[in-house]
């Protein structure tokens, strides 16, 4: 057994499952609105601790986890709290967690018939309510709205635009930072305002 | 972290302490942990909590599996400030107990003080739990039926 999981989960399972899950689906109602996980979660480094709840709320035996190579301090403490299965290969993860912007391409978008096989990417960013604005609109917002965020590549909305396109199929993308936690769903167009 | 346990079978003595520990009772774990010097700093990586799990049988011991029904467990996973995890699952409820045991797991993986807690700890409950299981076993050997009767009747 490895020493490296030094650190427990949540104290509180189920309540702070339940909070998360509903930050997460708030967060994936409106697109782009800040939503709190985490704050009481020691996450283990290099994770946030919006970005480790995220992961203990969501992932469990069931769900194909790939991490990119800085993640992978995480290993162990997620296989251990989680029970997560890591693949080596993004196209097979339904959950994918990346400290920089992976290639969207490679995570599976689904099928015409399965759009919701696709893959959730969690990204960890530098920050959220600062940095570069971006004016998201689609689905769930009334008029379009800014996002801040700090830390995403500048190929971000070349590459979101043609995840977009994708629609129905298309990889939905949690950012997290810090305590903080936003959603883009893939319904979402994102421009650099 | 040092392997404590030999190379060539490291996980036969673990899984021999790891139940003899699971089947001990509370209050005797804890006296026998705790006249055997102070306890260690420990943090609580996952639990005490209690689930079930499936218990799954074969017939005749090498038939098809098929699912036997479900039992109560508790699992508890502890780390100690040295930096050795360890892990218990018990049957029942007993969450002292399975903190308990995880407790004594992680001290037993130091090499430190792994042949004084074998010889101290998890001997003498063997040896507890050996009286238990022969005094049951006696008693019910005194209520044993031979069919003979049976026995004469087919040869």
């Amino acid at each position: 057994m490895s020493a490296s999981i030094a650190l427990p989960g949540f104290a509180d399972p189920v309540g702070e499952a339940q909070a998360t899950f509903r930050a997460v689906l708030d967060a994936m109602a409106r697109p782009g609105r800040l939503q709190q996980a985490g704050e009481r979660l020691a996450a283990p480094a290099p994770l946030d601790p919006a970005t480790a709840a995220t992961l203990l709320t969501l992932i469990d035996n069931e769900t194909p986890l790939w991490l990119d190579h800085s993640a992978v301090p995480a290993r162990d403490w997620l296989a251990f709290h989680c029970g997560a299965i890591i693949v080596d290969g993004p196209e097979r993860a339904t959950f994918a967690l990346a400290l920089s912007l992976p290639d969207l391409t490679t995570l599976s978008a689904g099928t015409h018939e399965a759009p919701e096989s696709s893959a959730t990417l969690i990204l960890q960013i530098a920050a959220l309510g600062s940095g570069t604005r971006y004016r998201l609109s689609g689905p769930g917002l009334r008029e379009p709205t800014l996002l801040a965020a700090a830390g995403l590549s500048r190929q971000f909305t070349a590459a979101w635009q043609q995840n977009h396109a994708l629609y129905p199929r298309g990889v939905d993308i949690v950012l997290c930072a810090g305590t903080t936690l936003t959603a883009l769903p893939r319904s979402v167009s994102i421009e650099e305002a | 972290m040092p392997d404590a346990l030999s190379p060539d079978q490291p996980h036969v003595a673990r899984r021999r302490w790891m139940a003899v520990l699971a089947r001990a009772d509370a209050a005797e774990l804890s006296d026998a942990l705790g006249s055997n010097g102070s306890l260690p700093e420990y943090r609580v990586l996952r639990g005490p909590e209690a689930g079930l799990v499936m218990v799954r049988g074969r017939t005749g011991g090498g038939g098809a599996p098929f699912n036997l029904g479900e039992m109560t467990t508790t699992r508890c996973s502890v780390r100690t400030d040295s930096g050795f995890v360890g892990h218990a699952y018990i049957a029942g409820r007993n969450e002292r107990l399975a903190e308990l045991a995880a407790l004594a797991d992680a001290m037993l993986q130091d090499p430190a003080s792994q042949s004084r807690l074998l010889t101290d700890v998890v001997e003498k409950l063997a040896a507890a739990q050996q009286v238990r299981r022969d005094a049951t076993a006696s008693k019910a050997a005194a209520t044993r039926v031979q069919f003979f009767a049976m026995r004469n009747m087919r040869t």
